[in-house]
């Protein structure tokens, strides 16, 4: 019982730590745009949401622990499919 | 060869020669008379996470949209974005990272049995959702009174960049707030539910769904805001 | 595969359960999986009648140049309501929602499908759906008249109630989502034990793939749907050029989805095919593996091909190029299929029974549709026939003649299991040989007059064109014969027929272990596989 208490402990001191790593990337974030990055400025505010959004993902929605291929596979299937279709797209849009 | 085994609860496990591991669900195998048994965890937490995956790609939909145009009128998209308050938009951000913490605190409660807990949680982070909308909703009285709305007179006299941005942050965002609404009733709905017992730690899978709707109400909300917001 | 269940004392089918609420409420509460196919049944070859008798008055339009049975106006109405409910009321649906919903949880060994009472919402959406689109066809303002493609930026302009035709669309989808995750999930967790994925009947693959090319394919759709509802209502301006929006992204947008919506009709129609003629040929079916690979295959790369709609629409020339090679791609796959199922003929010990020859036509028809495809897909050959009779012929043969056909074929199949009774087969042959010969008398022409230059869409001719439209419009009057006779035997044998055996093709899949029609419960025990889907050297056909 103790041994469950203790892990349910670290549960909620992971969930916590994830909490405040959230919160100090979106500080991050908001700093990086008050600066002059030029182009690379969009590739960083995305790598940074997309790291907070993969911690949501991971241990929020406990994808972590997931030991079912299906499930794991879904998310970066549905996120490799939105981007071939952004990319086939572009090659229209951006080659007029 | 086939082993089967009950193990009540959690539905029943069968080893199989070719299928490998599947669990399958009890109360599933009953067309009809599946109300008031316990549903497969399993096919609930994988029909879930089926539908988060249609919900990507709805929103999908509208980034490609945005990258598109984005592309088409860089310059433009910076001008219009100065119009967005960074201050509004931080603070929803840490009111949604916050709302899907305590509602991860929520499940956890349960899962241990501790339903008043739950509840407390649940009820703090609707107040959470509450607050996003409120302040969601001076922000878009903002807008409006600056006619930056679609169909307003001053927004047709910008550059048609600025008008793309605009049309996008009001649908995108407007879908986004529609999340949140449904997110808050179905929260509410199961705050009920485990105050009147009828969700208990021996069956959180709902629970546990209903979180995943709302960490990805948070997820795509993440994205939002650097798109909007953070334009440099 | 288990021991053929016989017919039991106190067996109940399950039309017939006490239990269920009675009368028509016993159906449309009902969460048994059998039930609510039987419910999206009766709906669908509802619409398919309807539609089928628009299509009907417009073929009669163009009897005589000049002489017009309609005004124009009225013409465009008639194909833009009959593309809404073929698509998105028949074809994306019926097979799916019928054969899937009755049989999948059949051939893999399971009491139903994963989520009963979404199952049945799903019907509910379906239904709600008809019924905003019907009401959008009779609202002010008149029929929808901007083609089944709501292309903007007509679609923004016209008169007509576009936004809740649109918000029909939307809701269909949804009710596709629906059945989609509940197929996926449902194959993934209620396999019986012993049924591995490659013992898994080859329909079960072909509902499969196409569940997930409607989970990930169709909230495209109902994202812009949404948005053609928000332009028309609040102005958004994302597909108004006056606005800095570009009217190519709906395009773009529009067949994200609509394309793989191709693939949501012809994949089970496929699969159910690929249970056909092994049972016909009393034969393994040919290449299991690569049948089951080319479903996920097609339903993959069939997701990128939308752009071959676009040729001519102005997009770019890298785009163009890219899309075709694709296009030309999936040819692969499909045509996989079809030598697999040669093969499977091959030294067989066929039967000719209803189902077979409607498969077969199945293969004849598909294969012009797709080999005309391949023209369509090259991009200098796409410059002269878009938007051409050469375009409405391809799509026909694809989906009438290739899913049509193969629906057929599959009632021809599995309705005795359904309903438990036969249909009069000679009564069938006939059916099958009227429309086969009145489908190619009907669309062949439209190949001709397309590669001469006709447009679809035009309410009226030049004479030159006289003789291949009235040629096409006798051939479209033997078809409608030939599919009211067809759907007359079915129902007459639904109804009246004589009583049908468990297994009377002689098939190896669970289904024919059950009895006919199947209990509530289908299994009384979940039984255990031992062997593959087509292994017939221990299955006879029960008399």
């Amino acid at each position: 019982m103790s041994d469950e208490t203790k892990r349910g402990e670290s549960t909620v001191k992971s969930y916590i730590a994830v909490w405040a790593a959230l919160l100090v990337l979106t500080a991050v974030t908001v700093t990086t745009a008050s600066l002059d990055l030029g182009k690379i400025a969009i590739i960083v505010v995305l790598a940074i949401a997309a790291v907070k959004s993969t911690l949501v993902v991971l241990y929020f929605m406990h994808l972590r622990h997931e030991k079912r291929i299906v499930i794991k596979i879904l998310i970066p299937i549905a996120i490799a499919l939105l981007a071939i279709f952004i990319g086939l797209t572009y090659s229209d849009i951006m080659n007029r | 060869m086939s082993i089967e085994r009950e193990t009540p609860g959690t539905g029943r496990e069968a080893v199989h020669e070719g299928g490998g591991h599947e669990t399958v669900g009890n109360g599933e195998h009953v067309g009809g008379s599946e109300s008031g048994r316990f549903r497969g965890s399993e096919s609930g937490k994988l029909g879930m996470w089926l539908f988060i995956s249609t919900e990507i790609l709805l929103f999908g939909g509208l980034f490609l949209l945005y990258a598109m145009y984005r592309l088409k009128n860089p310059a433009d998209f910076h001008a219009a974005s100065l119009d967005l308050s960074r201050f509004a938009g931080t603070l929803n951000t840490c009111v949604l990272i916050t709302s899907s913490l305590t509602v991860v605190l929520a499940v956890f409660s349960l899962q241990r049995d501790r339903a008043k807990d739950a509840v407390r949680y649940l009820a703090v982070s609707i107040a959470l959702g509450f607050v996003f909308l409120v302040v969601k909703g001076f922000e878009w009285a903002a807008k409006f009174e600056h006619g930056l709305n679609p169909n307003a007179s001053f927004l047709a006299t910008q550059p048609k960049g600025v008008m793309l941005y605009f049309g996008l942050y009001f649908t995108m965002t407007g879908l986004h707030a529609v999340h949140v609404i449904v997110g808050m009733t179905i929260l509410g709905i199961f705050l009920v539910r485990i105050r009147r017992g009828t969700i208990t730690a021996r069956n959180p899978t709902l629970l546990e769904n209903a979180g995943l709707y709302w960490h990805l109400v948070d997820v795509i909300w993440i994205f939002l805001f650097p798109l909007f917001y953070l334009i440099s | 595969m288990g021991e053929t269940v016989g017919t039991a004392e106190g067996y109940v089918p399950f039309y017939a359960d006490k239990t269920k609420r009675p009368g028509i409420l016993g159906w449309i509460t009902s969460t048994d999986h059998k039930r609510i196919a039987m419910l999206y049944l009766v709906s669908v070859i509802a619409f398919f009648i309807g539609a089928v008798i628009l299509g009907l008055l417009m073929r009669l339009n163009m009897l005589i140049p000049g002489h017009k049975i309609m005004t124009a106006q009225d013409y465009n109405a008639m194909f833009t309501v009959h593309g809404i409910i073929q698509i998105f009321l028949v074809v994306i649906p019926a097979v799916p929602t019928i054969f899937g919903n009755f049989f999948l949880p059949l051939l893999i060994g399971s009491k139903d499908m994963s989520f009963p009472r979404l199952n049945l919402f799903s019907w509910y959406l379906y239904i709600a759906g008809a019924i905003i689109a019907f009401i959008a066809v009779f609202s002010n303002g008149g029929a929808v008249d901007t083609g089944w493609t709501f292309y903007v930026p007509f679609s923004l302009k016209t008169s007509v109630n576009v936004p809740l035709a649109t918000f029909a669309v939307f809701i269909l989808g949804m009710s596709s989502i629906l059945t989609g995750i509940n197929i996926v999930t449902t194959v993934h967790q209620l396999r019986a034990p012993g049924m591995g994925f490659f013992r898994m009947p080859l329909s079960v693959w072909g509902f499969y793939a196409t569940a997930w090319v409607q989970i990930l394919a169709t909230p495209i759709i109902g994202i812009t749907m949404i948005l053609v509802i928000m332009e028309r209502l609040f102005g958004i301006g994302v597909f108004d050029p006056g606005k800095g929006g570009d009217p190519l992204l709906y395009q773009h947008l529009f067949w994200i989805y609509s394309h793989p919506a191709v693939y949501i009709m012809i994949l089970p129609t496929m699969g159910v095919i690929s249970d056909i003629f092994p049972v016909f040929s009393r034969k393994n079916i040919f290449g299991y593996k690569m049948i089951a690979f080319s479903s996920l295959a097609i339903a993959s790369v069939g997701s990128l091909v939308w752009g071959h709609h676009m040729f001519v629409s102005g997009q770019s020339d890298l785009a163009g190029i890219i899309f075709s090679l694709l296009t030309f791609l999936v040819a692969v796959p499909s045509a996989i299929k079809v030598f697999n199922w040669l093969a499977t003929m091959y030294k067989g010990s066929i039967q000719i029974e209803p189902p077979f020859l409607f498969a077969l036509s199945f293969i004849f028809l598909f294969t012009i549709g797709g080999l005309t495809g391949l023209f369509l897909g090259a991009l200098s050959a796409n410059v002269q026939l878009h938007d051409t009779y050469f375009v409405v012929a391809h799509f026909h043969y694809i989906i009438f003649g290739g899913m049509g056909f193969g629906w057929f074929a599959a009632f021809h199949y599995w309705l005795p299991k359904m309903t438990g009774r036969m249909y009069d087969k000679k009564t069938a042959v006939v059916a099958w040989l009227v429309s086969f010969v009145g489908f190619n008398l009907f669309y062949f022409p439209l190949f001709v007059m397309g590669w001469e230059g006709m447009p679809r869409r035009y309410y009226d001719y030049p004479t030159r064109f006289n003789d291949l439209q009235t040629l096409a419009t006798v051939g479209s009057v033997v078809l409608v014969i030939g599919i009211f006779l067809m759907i007359w035997n079915l129902a007459r044998g639904s109804l009246k027929g004589e009583k049908a055996p468990a297994n009377p093709w002689g098939g190896a899949t669970l289904e024919w272990t059950l009895p006919s029609p199947p209990t509530s419960e289908d299994f009384e025990e979940i039984p255990t596989v031992t062997t593959g889907p087509y292994d017939f050297s221990h299955r006879e056909k029960t008399e």
